[in-house]
């Protein structure tokens, strides 16, 4: 059954693309920005987790070490709108791409200089574990990826449609002055939601190293995410986890069936294709400003 | 022959109606003014006209010929010019530079010799400025020439967009809401220069206005808006007394007082 | 502070508002030809490689500083023009006729290119462009027997009517080769911002609706923006690939596509002197780390300013610390500081104030 195999391979890391991706909806979503360092955030989080579990660093123990970086994530998304972003408050929606590119740049440097530009692996309990199912024998890993990543998408779903809260967050973003006015608390609303994005890039990062090698420019991942965004359209949560599936079944099928090299690119022109063709994404809808 | 027709042109947003069935002739040299209630869909029929929105049914006609075929920025070549509500003016440059891109239309010259800045180019460039300084003669502008948009009051914003409208040499003036926001001074202001670019300039003028005072000086006619439809038309006065007109500003039974 | 009396229409359309103003530009132009007099190879060299670098800058300007196009993609025109160049180089064409072409045809490519994505707005243009200089990397790798693959090539040797140009054997001419085309290329800039085309520019950065309306033919516009950027791109990409002597894909990738764009921001989005001014940063910041470097090793003997990555880190940092402190970059510091002398002692804090304008959706949902 190697298509399957490869169906489900192709599903997990499609997963991490879209958990990423869901990241940059979220905050977009709630902020208008779009974050551009949330590959970076991703890649942090990795190594938050690895340095918090694994035997050459602190090694605490695996269950604990997950809160706790998803936590130090959710701070440091916190901390970074606080301090840089919330700046930008009313600054055209460029200046704020072009400052969250910057601070790409600089976790990539920071984590490079403080874990080295070695790749490494997250220790996990259940390292090499297999699961059975029908006539096939799946990694552990890749089944868990799965699900968390439909877990997580499902709750944040839910919490934009139906909690207090996500609502505040989405009314924040249409109208930051309106919002103002009836009472929302726009700037500690958009912080929370830098924290959100901050976490979600935790469990994504934490997914990502439990099956391969982390190093600091595997944030350049977020580029694959914002192909898997495009397709499933800017503002729609589940659309940005099905446009990370999409790429992540398109590339070992593309690998598999394409000569060398086509695979890399398949991502990316279904992307183009898709911004050409539908700008709007498969999954939302775009239009023009009003005067 | 009327300058401008629409003829029984409707559009709908989703389920919302904003303009319904409306038909309406601006003749030339004529000041012809929309009013109505907020979400009448007069702006609405501004940017039916700048080609901005496509009518459902029905046809919009310049000088007989319709021009449902053209793109947005292919309108201002039939001499046809606008404002908008909320101000869109370029926030970097200067009045001056402003009121230079409303000569796009008149543009001759092309990409080489604009990249060697022939003499043609500079010939043309200085026909334009020659043109936009009678305008900004006309509109009293000459202080402001040099600053930068960003920087301006209010109401001095309000005339640069009527200047970089009139740059373009238009037939029809397009004027949405030029007194809102404006004191008193500056409404009445307003008012005499709109009769003066109808007058001096024959420019035909369509406004669309909430001052009643504004309306009811400059006007030949009025056409009122409801819930996108046409409530009344005619004088100032004749309008401003229907009593459909009176009910869609006031509700049931009330008197107007304009 | 200087008060500039117009007489006629031409005072506006000139190129130097005034006579002292001209006199310092020619004071520039001077010390630039007086260059190779004053520095050894190794810094003309670095000049040099500062100049190429201010091309594709107001390559970039043009589009994102004036005409409000993001581009992430830029080096992958870059890469355009320095392959086209050498293949047409290594098909014996002579130098003169390949680099204007490697130019022309690179502005041509990118329009084509760009033509689809054009309609985009923010964020769409940006990850659309951006995936551009990704495809570009690998593009490079499977059309091998044009390009090389990751072997890459090799750039000929230039030729101009028998006079041999070499970046090390012949730097001098090297750098006045360089220094001819960035005149070229701001004398064209500078051509087109005063004309209605680069008015259009502008309009349509500001208010595309308002453009719109006064008759600015969007699409065109847009493709025509990007046609020039990409042939000034194209051009500084084919003297890159003569200054790096060999290149391939990796010379190209997707960190330099970033890097030009956060280039221009440091410089001053809008102004054509940030385009020099970011790549006189870009140039000059390595040289600078490493005689930091130096200095803090012989005297505080740490060793901590050797990581690798170091220069876009230290680089992103900056550009943070502009974009909330400065955002008008180092032009905008550079008109406040000169503005505070003209005026001395009338100068007001607020003077250069921008204005907050909250946020509303162009969204409907």
């Amino acid at each position: 059954m190697d298509f399957w195999q490869l169906a489900i391979s192709g599903l997990a890391n499609g997963s991490v693309y879209g958990l990423i991706a869901l990241g940059f909806v979220l905050i977009y979503k709630a902020t208008e920005a779009v974050n551009f360092a949330q590959g970076d955030f991703m890649m942090m989080g990795a190594f938050i987790t690895i340095w918090l579990t694994n035997e050459q660093y602190l090694g605490f123990s695996f269950w604990l070490a997950i809160p706790l970086a998803i936590l130090i994530m959710a701070l440091l998304g916190y901390l970074l709108d606080v301090v840089v972003i919330r700046r930008m408050f009313g600054q055209p929606q460029i200046a704020v791409i072009i400052l969250t590119i910057a601070l790409g740049f600089i976790i990539r440097f920071a984590a490079g200089a403080i874990w080295s530009h070695e790749p490494q692996l997250l220790e996990t309990p259940f390292a090499g574990r297999e699961v059975h199912f029908g006539g096939l024998v799946l990694g552990f890993e890749e089944v868990a990826v799965i699900i968390v990543t439909l877990l997580l998408t499902m709750f944040l779903f839910l919490f934009f449609k139906k909690a207090k809260l996500g609502k505040a967050m989405q009314a924040a973003s249409q109208n930051q002055l309106a919002a103002y006015y009836v009472g929302i608390p726009v700037k500690r609303i958009q912080s929370l939601v830098w924290a959100l994005g901050g976490s979600v890039a935790a469990v994504a990062g934490i997914l990502f190293a439990s099956k391969g090698a982390v190093d600091p420019s595997t944030g350049l991942l977020g580029i694959k995410a914002f192909a898997a965004a495009v397709i499933g359209g800017f503002g729609s949560l589940p659309g940005a986890l099905i446009g990370g599936l999409i790429i992540g079944l398109i590339e070992p099928f593309a690998a598999y069936g394409l000569p060398a090299g086509y695979s890399q690119v398949a991502p990316y022109a279904l992307m183009l294709l898709v911004l050409i063709f539908r700008p709007a994404g498969l999954f939302s809808q775009m239009h023009k400003k009003k005067v | 022959m009327s300058l401008l027709s629409l003829e029984n042109v409707t559009l709908s947003f989703g389920g919302l109606i904003a303009v319904n069935n409306v038909s309406f002739h601006v003749g030339e040299g004529e000041v012809f003014s929309l009013v109505g209630p907020n979400g009448a869909g007069k702006s609405t029929v501004f940017n039916l006209i700048s080609r901005f929105y496509d009518p459902q049914k029905g046809n919009i006609k310049v000088n007989g010929e319709s021009i449902l075929r053209l793109r947005p920025d292919q309108v201002p070549s039939l001499g046809i010019a606008r404002t908008f509500q909320n101000i869109e003016l370029f926030e970097q440059s200067t009045v001056l530079q402003n009121l230079l891109i409303g000569r796009q239309r008149h543009r001759k010259s092309n990409l080489l010799s604009e990249m060697f800045f022939a003499p043609s180019v500079r010939e043309e460039e200085r026909r334009h400025r020659h043109v936009v300084e009678e305008v900004i003669d006309f509109l009293e502008l000459q202080a402001y020439r040099d600053k930068y948009i960003a920087g301006l009051p209010y109401g001095i914003r309000k005339v640069v967009e009527l200047a970089r409208a009139l740059a373009t040499e238009p037939k029809l003036l397009l004027l949405d809401e030029p007194a809102s926001g404006l004191s008193l001074e500056e409404t009445n202001d307003m008012i005499y220069w709109i009769e003066d670019i109808k007058k001096q300039m024959n420019i035909t003028v369509l406004m669309v206005e909430h001052d009643m005072n504004l309306v009811a000086s400059v006007s030949d006619r009025v056409l009122a808006l409801a819930d996108g439809k046409e409530l009344a038309i005619g004088t100032p006065q004749e309008v401003q007394s229907h009593p459909d007109v009176i009910k869609a500003y006031l509700g049931t039974g009330g008197e107007i007082n304009v | 502070m200087r008060f500039v009396f117009k007489r006629s229409y031409d005072d506006d359309i000139k190129l130097f508002k005034h006579r002292p103003q001209a006199f310092y530009y020619l004071a520039l132009l001077i010390l630039m030809l007086a260059l190779p007099l004053l520095l050894d190879d190794f810094f003309l060299g670095e000049v040099t490689y500062v100049l190429i670098f201010a091309i594709a800058g107001m390559g970039l300007m043009l589009l994102t500083g004036h005409t409000g196009q993001v581009s992430l993609g830029h080096a992958a025109f870059l890469a355009l023009g320095a392959y086209l160049n050498a293949i047409m180089l290594s098909k014996g064409i002579p130098f003169v006729i390949t680099l204007p072409l490697a130019g022309i045809l690179t502005g041509i490519i990118g329009m084509i290119i760009a033509l689809p994505v054009l309609r985009l707005h923010g964020i769409y243009l940006a990850i659309a462009t951006l995936a551009i200089s990704v495809l570009a990397d690998d593009i490079i790798v499977m059309a091998e027997p044009f390009t090389g693959g990751v072997t890459g090539l090799v750039a000929p040797p230039i030729d101009i009517f028998g006079l041999d140009i070499d970046r090390y054997g012949t730097p001098i001419l090297f750098y006045f080769l360089v220094l001819f085309v960035t005149l070229f290329v701001l004398m064209i800039y500078r051509n087109i911002m005063r004309s209605p085309l680069g008015r259009a520019f502008v309009a349509m950065r500001d208010s595309e609706i308002s453009a719109q309306a006064l008759g600015v033919n969007i699409t065109k516009t847009k493709a025509t923006a990007f046609a020039i950027s990409c042939a000034i791109t194209g051009l500084a990409g084919a003297l890159l690939g003569h200054f790096a002597g060999a290149f391939n894909n990796e010379t190209f990738n997707i960190v330099l596509s970033i890097q030009l764009l956060l280039m221009i921001v440091i410089g001053g989005l809008g102004s054509i002197h940030g385009a020099f001014f970011g790549a006189m940063v870009v140039g000059f910041l390595p040289q600078f780390i490493a005689i930091t470097r130096d200095f803090a090793t012989d005297n505080f003997g740490f060793n901590s300013l050797s990581m690798p990555g170091i220069e876009t880190g230290v680089f992103a940092l900056i550009l943070v610390l502009f974009i909330l402190f400065e955002p008008m970059g180092i032009y905008g510091r550079w008109v406040k500081i000169r503005t505070y002398f003209e005026l001395f002692p009338f100068y007001r804090k607020n003077m250069f104030k921008r204005q907050k304008s909250y946020l509303k959706t162009e969204r409907m949902k």
